[in-house]
C-alpha cells in the first residue's frame, strides 16, 4: 500500500526475509547493550559487524550513505567537540555507540516493509488494550496517516494556487490558515465515512 | 468529546494532522547554522496540532507522526526517516514533540471557547518553547554527552525560531478556530446577565 514513499528497498536476503518484529527486538536489544560499550576498540567491532550486515542485505553504499548524511553533520562536531575536551577515546565511543545504533536501525528500516512493521506494531501494542488502546485502531490509523500527506499535499497545492490567484503573496498565516481549515473538513468527511462503516459501533 | 473512546471524527483528525506535520516538513527549510541544524515549519505543526485538537487529539497525531517516521518513511524534515532518527541526539525533541502538543492543547483547551489570543500565546511559549527545548537538552545530555551548559548553548541557537513559531501558533490557531468554531469547549457558563 504505501511501499512507494516509504525508505524500503525489496531484497530475498536473511535480513530482509527476518520477521519484523524479531529485527524491532533485536534493536532495542543492541539499545540497552550500547550503554555497556566502553572501549574504542569495542565500536570498531560493532561497526564491521555493520557493514557485514549491510553487505548481507545488499544495500548499496551509497543508499545507506544518503540516509546516514543528516546524522553525519551532527557527529562530526560531537566528535570534535568531545574529543578537545574528553579524551579521543571517549569521542569514539560516544560518536561510535550513536553511529553503530544508527546503522542498525536504518539497516532495519531498509530491509522491512511498512506494512510489516505496522502489523508489528500492532502485534506489540496489544498488552495496551487492557489500557483501553484498540490494537486493530492504531493499525488502521496508521494507514489513515500514510494516505493523507498525499491528501494534504493537495490540499496545500490548492491552498497556494488559491493564494496566487488573489495576488496574495507570501503570508504564512495567509497559507496556514486556509489549509488547516481545509483539512478540518477533510478529517470531517473522512470521519463519516469511518462511521459510515461501523467504527464507531 | 472526552470520551475515553476516540470517536472516528477523532482518528480522522489524528490522520489527517499527522499528515499536516510531514507537509509542513516539506515546506524548504533554512540553514542559518550549515546543514546539520534545518529551521523548518514542521515544530510550527506540532505546535497548532495542540493548540487547534486539544491536548489528547493533538498529541495523538503528533504520535501517529513519530510512527510513521518510525516504520521507514522519509515525513522529518529534510526527508530523513526510518528508525534511525530514534536514535540520533537530537531524540530528545522528537520526545518532546508530543508532550509540546498535550502541554498546549491543555493550556489552550483548558481555557475553552472563545479562544484568546493570549491564552494561546503563553501556551505555545510554555509547551512549544520551554518544555520542548528542556526535553531536547535533556536528551542531547543524555545521548551525546554534552554538560547542561553545552547542551543549552546548541539548543539556544534555535530558540529564537521557536519563539517566531509560537507567536505564529498563537495567530494561526486564532483564525483556524474562528473560521472553524465548535472545537474548543464551551467554557463554564459564568452567570452573566443575558444567560
Amino acid at each position: 500500500m504505501s511501499a512507494a514513499i516509504g525508505l524500503y528497498r525489496p531484497g530475498t536476503s536473511l535480513l530482509h526475509r527476518a520477521p519484523a518484529g524479531l529485527k524491532l527486538a533485536a534493536l532495542v536489544a543492541a539499545g540497552v547493550a550500547s550503554l555497556a560499550v566502553r572501549a574504542p576498540w569495542e565500536v570498531a567491532a560493532v561497526l564491521v559487524g555493520l557493514a557485514l550486515g549491510y553487505a548481507l542485505a545488499r544495500i548499496p553504499v551509497a543508499v545507506a550513505a544518503r540516509l546516514l548524511r543528516p546524522v553525519l553533520f551532527l557527529l562530526v562536531p560531537l566528535a570534535v567537540f568531545h574529543a578537545i575536551v574528553t579524551t579521543w577515546q571517549h569521542a569514539v565511543v560516544v560518536v561510535g555507540v550513536i553511529l553503530a545504533l544508527v546503522l542498525l536501525a536504518n539497516l532495519v528500516t531498509l530491509t522491512t516493509r511498512s506494512s510489516d512493521l505496522i502489523d508489528a506494531v500492532v502485534w506489540v501494542v496489544r498488552p495496551l488494550r487492557r489500557v483501553g488502546v484498540d490494537p486493530e485502531r492504531v493499525g488502521l490509523l496508521m494507514h489513515l496517516g500514510i494516505r493523507s500527506v498525499p491528501v494534504v499535499i493537495e490540499l496545500a497545492e490548492r491552498v497556494r494556487d488559491a493564494q496566487r490567484a488573489r495576488g496574495l503573496t507570501t503570508s504564512v498565516r495567509a497559507f496556514a490558515v486556509p489549509l488547516l481549515v481545509g483539512a478540518l473538513r477533510h478529517a470531517d468527511a473522512l470521519g463519516d465515512a469511518l462511521a459510515a462503516r461501523g467504527l464507531d459501533d | 468529546m472526552t470520551t475515553p473512546r476516540s470517536t472516528s471524527r477523532d482518528l480522522a483528525l489524528i490522520a489527517v494532522f499527522a499528515g499536516i506535520i510531514a507537509v509542513l516538513g516539506l515546506i524548504p527549510a533554512m540553514y542559518p547554522f550549515g546543514q546539520a541544524v534545518p529551521i523548518t515549519a514542521q515544530s510550527l505543526g506540532v505546535m497548532l496540532c495542540g493548540a487547534i485538537l486539544g491536548p489528547r487529539r493533538g498529541a495523538g497525531a503528533v504520535l501517529l507522526f513519530l510512527a510513521l517516521v518510525a516504520i521507514g518513511l522519509p515525513l522529518l524534515a529534510g526527508g530523513r526517516g526510518g528508525l534511525g532518527v530514534f536514535a540520533s541526539p537530537t531524540i530528545g525533541y522528537l520526545i518532546g514533540f508530543p508532550v509540546a502538543a498535550w502541554v498546549i492543547g491543555g493550556g489552550v483547551y483548558t481555557a475553552g471557547a472563545p479562544y484568546r489570543i493570549v491564552v494561546g500565546l503563553v501556551a505555545a511559549l510554555v509547551g512549544g518553547v520551554l518544555v520542548l527545548n528542556a526535553i531536547g537538552i535533556l536528551g542531547m545530555m543524555w545521548r551525546a554527552d554534552l554538560s547542561i551548559g553545552a547542551a543549552t548553548k546548541a539548543a539556544a541557537l534555535f530558540m529564537p525560531g521557536d519563539v517566531i513559531k509560537a507567536v505564529l501558533t498563537a495567530l494561526i490557531a486564532r483564525g483556524v478556530h474562528a473560521a472553524y468554531p465548535g472545537l474548543l469547549p464551551r467554557r463554564r457558563r459564568e452567570p452573566v446577565a443575558a444567560a
